[in-house]
């Protein structure tokens, strides 16, 4: 089952929320739309699932033109942000709609909904409200209403964000499960690069209404095809800082200059952007490229076995994320390292150069 | 101090029930007994008044009439209200929040200012003391009225709920009946009570524009006198009997009005 936008293009007034965007969304996989808030992905959800008309372009899906097709007619689910279920409806009853639509068998139904509700631990809760449920049984009873429909397509569009921390990755780790071996084609909105990266499958970078780039998840990561995939899909964001390559050495300024490496080596002499990843700049030298950089200490964040640290070089903003505790007195010169075997690099046009 | 706490809720209590007193007190004492002396309750209690009332057709007719063209208003107003509530409450369309600001702006002319035109019309029209003439005139400003009040409710409704439903396969109609109304179903209760309230306390179109056949109660009692002299204690036990309906409906609404407080658009 694919999904295809064709040069989808969706205008409100005089602003573009989406520009043409050519996407092919790989058959019964798992999808991740990776964008800031407002970069689109809601728009994008709305254009797959049809509640939304794309004002030039075209959908297609297991291909047949949907561009036209209302939302009923096709077979998708979706689940929001926010926990929506029917306040009318008990569990059973939300879970079964669908399939009351559909003028499913009533045996069938009450199959169907033991399954999914056995599957997502909602069995005890059938006969309660919406309202009765704490924030995560109402969103897996969404889940469950999405899941039970044997819907082509699922769209979630940030399913997890209204969540507290530990149900979100409890339902996280079990998400991709979930859908596994059902054919079905799942698209996965978050803005969380971090998500991204534990739930796999292909990601579709978004920035400002523009798909930057898709492909595998982890590809994507290692090598992002521009700097504005690179940011997007970086968290805490990417350090960035113009280099000048002279022969076999990057100049960042007087002190700070590194041997390129292997894949450099062709690189002609110029002047090229260098993003460091944060967790690449640590306080300890690590490994053989190790480069030492000696920065104005601003802000340190602990987070449990993790330290942020930014600090200013030459009026630049720099952030380091280390492992363990790292107590720098702010204002104080301190020295980090650069791990130069990491950098990627970006040409004048801020495409990827070398990773 | 403390021990004359007591005495402002007492005097607020006094003061509000001394008119409904006077009015249940005139309503079981003969007319004679009313004009002849001053008593604080009734001497020669009678039910006479209420016997006259119940029986006699002119009266009852008059509660009929009110209950019918109030019942049609209230169904016109809230069926038609709720499609516009929803269109401001989802849509946006051009000149969207000035339409919703005129509705309301109907509101704001006294219907004395609709008096002439409507009779005028119904006149013309041959729709002239009829139930229908009256409820379409309070529609006037029941409309407006349900739609704010509704356009409330519904906004309080995220638009991701229709959405799944779109999602789930539900059409728009269906959506609508099985999903929507009974998610703001207690806004449906507000918006009816208001419209019901208004209709029953309005007294100059509905005087205007009937006769005999639809007359409303409180046009018969309002009058004074009649061929048998004045009739104090009659009218006074109808006034006791008009306050009922409304006592009824707000017992029947009263949490959602609470709720509809709490949203801020009653």
């Amino acid at each position: 089952m694919t999904l295809e936008f064709k040069q989808v293009e969706k205008r409100v007034g005089a602003e573009t929320h989406i520009y043409p965007t050519d996407l092919k969304l790989e058959d019964g996989g798992f999808n991740i739309l990776l964008g800031t808030t407002l970069s689109g992905k809601t728009t994008m959800l709305h254009l797959m699932a049809g509640l939304d008309r794309p004002t030039s372009g075209e959908v297609w899906f297991n291909g047949k033109n949907v561009t036209r097709a209302p939302v009923q007619a096709r077979n998708v689910s979706m689940v929001h942000q926010q926990f929506i279920n029917y306040p009318n409806f008990n569990v059973f009853e939300n879970i079964a709609s669908p399939l009351r639509i559909q003028r499913t068998p009533a045996v069938e139904i009450d199959k169907r909904v033991a399954e999914v509700a056995e599957l997502l631990n909602l069995t005890p809760l059938l006969k309660r409200g919406p309202s009765e449920l704490s924030g995560g049984q109402q969103q897996r009873t969404a889940l469950a209403r999405a899941l039970v429909k044997d819907s082509d397509l699922v769209l979630l569009d940030e399913p997890l964000a209204n969540l507290d921390y530990k149900l979100r990755e409890e339902l996280r780790d079990q998400l991709p499960k979930l859908f596994e071996n059902r054919g079905c084609t799942v698209v996965y909105a978050t803005s969380e690069p971090n998500e991204a990266l534990l739930l796999g499958g292909h990601t579709a970078t978004l920035h400002e209404g523009q798909v930057t780039q898709f492909g595998e998840t982890a590809k994507i990561y290692r090598r992002p095809k521009d700097l504005r995939s690179a940011k997007v899909f970086a968290d805490p964001p990417m350090n960035t800082a113009p280099v000048a390559k002279q022969g076999d050495t990057f100049v960042l300024n007087d002190t700070v200059s590194w041997t390129a490496g292997e894949q450099q080596r062709g690189l002609g002499d110029s002047a090229y952007t260098v993003g460091i990843r944060p967790h690449h700049i640590t306080p300890a030298a690590r490994g053989a490229g190790a480069v030492p950089i000696v920065g104005e200490v601003l802000i340190t964040e602990f987070s449990g076995s993790e330290s942020i640290i930014h600090f200013r070089v030459e009026g630049r903003t720099w952030v380091s994320q280390a492992q363990g505790i790292h107590p720098f007195e702010i204002g104080t010169q301190a020295e980090f390292f650069l791990d130069s075997a990491n950098c990627i690099y970006f040409g004048p046009d801020n495409e990827l150069v070398s990773a | 101090m403390k021990r004359y706490k007591w005495l402002a809720p007492t005097f607020y209590i006094v003061f509000l029930m001394l008119p409904i007193y006077w009015l249940l007190n005139m309503s079981f004492k003969t007319t004679n007994e009313i004009l002849g002396s001053f008593t604080l309750w009734p001497r020669k209690f009678t039910l006479e008044n209420y016997t006259t009332i119940f029986t006699d057709p002119t009266w009852y007719n008059g509660y009929f009439n009110s209950l019918t063209y109030v019942g049609i208003n209230t169904i016109i107003s809230v069926s038609v209200a709720l499609p516009a509530a929803y269109a401001f409450s989802r849509y946006r369309f051009l000149g969207d929040k000035h339409l919703f600001f005129w509705l309301l702006t109907n509101r704001m002319a006294p219907p004395a200012v609709f008096a002439l035109p409507f009779f005028q019309l119904y006149s013309a029209v041959e729709m002239f003391d009829t139930h229908i003439a009256v409820a379409m005139a309070h529609a006037l400003f029941n409309i407006p009225l349900a739609v704010w009040i509704l356009e409330g409710f519904m906004s309080g409704v995220p638009k991701e709920l229709d959405e799944t439903a779109y999602v789930d396969g539900y059409s728009f109609p269906r959506f609508f009946i099985k999903i929507f109304i009974p998610v703001i179903i207690s806004g449906i209760g507000v918006a009816a009570f208001f419209c019901f309230m208004f209709s029953w306390v309005e007294l100059l179109l509905a005087k205007t524009l009937t006769s005999v056949a639809a007359k409303p109660i409180a046009a018969v009692m309002t009058r004074t006198a009649s061929t048998s002299g004045y009739e104090l204690g009659l009218l006074a036990a109808a006034g006791s009997l008009t306050i009922i309906p409304g006592a009824f409906v707000i017992y029947f609404v009263r949490n959602y009005i609470a709720k509809g407080f709490a949203l801020g658009r009653v």
